[in-house]
């Protein structure tokens, strides 16, 4: 056996495997004689800060939802845009102001939209 | 089996390091403390600057505070316990990996401290959890958090690893769950953990 041309080579694989496998025993080894767990109900619970958890996580949300987040951006996007434009309003030229009237409708238009849909009434 | 100190220092003369399993394990638990990131009132403020440069808890080992109980050995219990935030207390310490330890800081922790009469204030966390180092003060001072530290960490030094006294992780007959107490009609129910605290009998 020892005069196979192999031999040399299935040496170095047991001892390429025995280098891999060894820590990882030894972890196991280590783990289990000194850091055994201590498994009990309260602490295999969900974490959620100290309170029990209630409810199923696999929430649905309405996707009717979207109306909010359209009028939210009509009015965060339009406020974030017209603050600039009111302080620079007095160095402004005609185009930039033809540019800023026509991003205004369009936002006005979503807001007429989002009116004639009746959204904005407390329903 | 401990090493003769004057044959270690001999040793040691030699250039020769003796040890044994239980103080390596210990030094590295004891320089591996991992706190929980959890703050009850104004001693928290006390435990954050403890963190900060100017008191540096990392020369210890212990700069990592957790946001998570899974990865945290030692909380710190820092502020007024309410009898509103005790179960959550209680249940957080059950959450916590084991071996885990915790220091009572300041009065309220230890006992209530200037809120003892107020009827929602606990009388001391140590009710429903076993405290290994109590600080007083109001609130402690950096300082004080540290030498609790160091006495939490002197505790873990002196810990054999089998036989009394070892840590409970080690034991396999201890119970690691503590009762997480409910709110009752008129207090927490239980008022105490008699497993951890006795009710001590006041004489008149």
């Amino acid at each position: 056996m020892a005069s196979s041309p192999y031999f040399s080579l299935a040496v170095l694989f047991a001892a390429a495997l025995g280098f891999g496998l060894a820590p990882l025993g030894l972890a196991w080894l280590w783990a289990r004689v000194f850091s055994p767990p201590k498994p009990n109900a309260i602490k295999n619970a969900i974490y959620e800060c100290g309170l029990e958890s209630k409810g199923d996580a696999w929430v649905q949300f309405r996707s009717a939802y979207y109306l909010y987040a359209i009028i939210f951006l009509i009015f965060d996007v339009e406020a974030v845009f017209l603050l600039p434009f009111a302080v620079a309003f007095t160095g402004l030229g005609a185009a930039a102001c033809a540019a800023m009237l026509v991003f205004v409708l369009l936002l006005v238009e979503g807001l007429a939209w989002a009116w004639a849909k009746g959204i904005l009434t407390w329903a | 089996m401990a090493v003769d100190e004057q044959l270690r220092i001999e040793l040691g003369k030699q250039g020769i390091f003796v040890t044994t399993i239980q103080e390596l394990y210990n030094w590295g638990r004891r320089s591996s403390v991992w706190p929980m990131q959890f703050g009850l009132a104004c001693c928290a403020i006390e435990m954050i600057a403890t963190t900060m440069a100017r008191y540096d808890l990392a020369r210890f080992g212990a700069e990592v505070f957790r946001p998570s109980p899974r990865q945290a050995d030692l909380m710190i219990v820092s502020g007024t316990v309410t009898k509103k935030m005790a179960p959550q207390v209680v249940r957080l310490y059950n959450q916590m990996a084991e071996p885990r330890y915790v220091i009572a800081m300041g009065a309220c922790a230890i006992s209530g401290g200037p809120f003892k009469q107020g009827y929602n204030v606990l009388k001391g966390i140590d009710r429903y959890i076993p405290v290994d180092v109590h600080i007083p003060g109001c609130p402690p001072r950096p300082e004080a958090l540290i030498q609790a530290f160091m006495t939490l960490q002197k505790k873990i030094d002196a810990q054999p690893l089998t036989g009394e006294g070892r840590p409970r992780h080690l034991d396999a007959e201890a119970q690691g769950e503590f009762p997480v107490p409910e709110q009752g009609e008129h207090d927490l129910e239980p008022t105490s953990n008699k497993g951890v605290w006795t009710v001590p009998v006041v004489i008149r």
